[in-house]
């Protein structure tokens, strides 16, 4: 792949051992990731976007059945590292998230800046007065007030709590940042806020994204690139400007087709049926049994295809 | 579909435009909750709802929009009989909901359903789908239990929970979040009532879920000539299924109007920035910043004077909107906004 590559994923796999069986939550996931790019993952809740988050991260629980496939950071095949190398050398220093409901995450009694400024301490080994410092920088970025160094989480706002969450993903100069649902519990004029800061935040800091979540509509606030998962799977990647206009994947046209729009009049249509359980996936395209074209050959797995740099996993386009 | 504007609220006339009969008349409605310092010792009051008055037709859909903490599910609870008015009316086909007696209120609930925002919530884990929905009918007297199941398969059938059978003796955990949804709105319907209450109905459900329960609701709305309350902060479904919308800060309604005009038309500047934040999917949003108004909601025990949007407002007049509280102008027929622009 090219020298633009920050993040490769190849083949990921992330499995969790539960009582009623292996549930396949990430299931071989492919793609890449520029620098200063933002990639959105789409997908409805668990398809196992969340999963692929925590297996980027290694961040994972006690249950875990398997964990493979490779992840390359700027060339490094970074799965190679063991726990201890990835903690100093990878999360929260090359790559940092925004866990989903981060707002709610923040310690009650810790003050937000020493929250902000601890990464700092921990992985950079900073003094205090200096990780302050920066920490006031970073609310500066995300648009906090200063004098809210000093407060609890419980006297912000939800608004102001989600931006000191992203304040502390960013504070130590991470290349990429993963934000899972990073607006889903906030109010709409909020929620534009943040969309606004994170943009801000691409332009001035050059970070890239990963947005995961459901919301298609706000997604667009910030992709430039955009990938669906369902099922465990990416079943397309492609630049926003064209999967916005025209998706491929019966699935992703489905999923457009749902969104309902302020402008213009396209009734909003629902995708029937639900998706296949993680314990008990069928062979072939996990999509077929909801698939309006399914046919004959969809009962074989589906190849990726490459269209105009585009990806789809689909028989149709084969 | 909207006829003439004869909105005189504040004086008790009826309602807005004309329809149809009046079913809910909502009349200069208060709903303040009393805070006291250290469980006694007055500390002022949380003007959750503040002088809010409308009316609903029968077979009316209407949408309350608004932020969390704007005072929409404290105007709800108030119409399902769960909060007390502080002041102000609530007519139910032209009964007073303050002077209802025990009788009444057994009536009253009949007629109104309720469907809540978190369905898995909603629903008593230790019961049946199909005691579920029996509950209500024992509740308000139905002793006949081959009636009883009669009525339940009936509305099962009418939520699309089929085969009805393979559900009846289901309990919640075993139903997705749809199907849970679909029970909820079972049961707000069995009593057969005249009004719906939707709190946030779609808000805990997945995306692709939705636009089908939103349907759903819609169609039983229309099939059964239903009032409906639909409470929501969601924009952008908000044309689909309502007729009218009601746009709510900080414990007033500051904006009500027929669906397309306030699309077209917002005209208070704080139904604009809701507009404008609420976003369609297109790449190209990603190339511009929005504008929204700076600051939050202001707190609700002390509210800004004037009009509680000013300190947000970019387009406030000097010495008017910070003084006087703006009353309701007539901007097209049947679409009123409360500001001063237009005066």
């Amino acid at each position: 792949m090219s020298e633009n590559t920050l993040l490769r994923l190849e083949d990921l796999k992330l499995h969790f051992q539960t009582t009623k069986g292996v549930v396949q939550a990430v299931d071989g996931v492919n793609f890449s990731l520029g620098y200063n790019e933002a990639v959105v993952v789409l997908g409805e809740s668990g398809c196992g976007k969340s999963s692929l988050a925590k297996a980027i991260l290694r961040l994972l629980p006690r249950n875990v059945a398997s964990y493979s496939g490779k992840v390359f950071l700027n060339g490094t095949d970074i799965m190679a590292y063991d726990d201890e190398e990835f903690r100093r050398n990878v999360r929260w220093v090359m790559m940092s998230l925004v866990p989903q409901a981060a707002m709610n995450s923040l310690n009650p009694v810790l003050k937000v800046g020493d929250q902000v400024a601890e990464p700092l301490m921990t992985h950079h080994g900073i003094k205090k007065e200096e990780a302050l410092q920066t920490a006031r920088t970073m609310f500066q970025h995300v648009g906090v007030p200063e004098a809210f160094l000093d407060r609890y989480a419980f006297e912000l706002s939800g608004g102001m709590r989600q931006r000191v969450a992203i304040a502390m993903a960013l504070v130590t100069s991470p290349a990429l940042v993963v934000l899972d649902e990073p607006t889903s519990a906030l109010d709409v004029l909020t929620q534009a806020n943040i969309f606004n800061v994170l943009k801000r935040l691409k332009h001035e800091l050059e970070t890239s994204f990963i947005l995961i979540t459901h919301d298609i509509a706000t997604s667009s606030e910030l992709a430039d690139r955009v990938a669906v998962m369902y099922a465990g799977q990416i079943v397309e990647v492609g630049d926003a400007k064209s999967f916005f206009t025209a998706p491929l994947h019966p699935y992703s046209k489905k999923l457009m087709a749902s969104v309902p729009r302020l402008r213009g009049d396209q009734e909003p249509e629902f995708i029937t049926g639900s998706p296949p359980s993680l314990l008990n996936l069928p062979t072939g395209c996990r999509f077929r049994d909801r698939c309006p074209a399914a046919f004959g050959r969809c009962s074989e797995e589906p190849p990726v295809t490459v269209i105009d740099q585009r990806l789809v996993k689909c028989w149709l386009f084969n | 579909m909207v006829a003439k504007m004869v909105d005189d609220s504040r004086a008790g006339f009826a309602g807005e435009s004309i329809k149809g009969d009046v079913l809910l008349s909502v009349r200069d409605l208060h709903v303040w909750f009393e805070l006291r310092r250290f469980g006694f010792g007055h500390a002022g009051y949380v003007r959750a709802v503040d002088d809010v008055s409308f009316d609903l037709r029968y077979g009316e859909a209407v949408a309350v929009v608004g932020e969390s903490g704007c005072g929409k599910s404290s105007l709800m609870k108030t119409i399902l009989g769960l909060n007390k008015p502080t002041k102000g009316d609530v007519k139910f086909d032209g009964k007073d909901i303050n002077s209802f007696s025990t009788q009444d209120w057994q009536w009253y609930r009949r007629q109104v359903g309720y469907v809540q925002q978190d369905p898995f919530g909603a629903l008593a884990p230790f019961m049946t789908v199909q005691r579920i929905l029996e509950e209500p009918l024992i509740v308000h007297g139905v002793k006949n239990a081959a009636e009883r199941e009669q009525r339940v398969r009936k509305v099962m059938d009418e939520v699309k929970l089929s085969p009805v059978d393979d559900f009846l003796s289901k309990y919640p955990h075993m139903l997705s979040g749809g199907q849970q949804q679909r029970v909820v709105i079972a049961r707000a319907m069995i009593m057969e009532p005249k009004l719906i209450v939707a709190d946030e109905p779609v808000s805990m459900l997945d995306a692709s879920v939705r636009v089908e329960i939103l349907k759903l609701l819609r169609g039983l709305q229309e099939s059964h000539n239903l009032a409906m309350i639909y409470i929501t902060h969601d924009l952008s479904t908000v044309r689909y299924f309502s007729e009218r919308i009601f746009v709510m800060y900080a414990g007033n309604v500051v904006e009500k109007s027929p669906v397309d005009d306030i699309l077209k038309n917002p005209s208070h500047p704080y139904t604009s920035a809701l507009l404008t934040a609420t976003s369609d999917p297109d790449s190209r949003n990603a190339e511009t910043f929005k504008e929204i108004p700076p600051g939050e909601p202001p707190s609700l025990v002390t509210p800004p004077s004037g009009c509680r949007f000013h300190p947000r407002c970019s387009k406030k007049i000097d010495n008017l909107c910070d003084v006087e509280v703006p009353p309701e102008f007539e901007i097209s027929p049947g679409h009123v906004a409360t500001c001063w622009l237009y005066k």
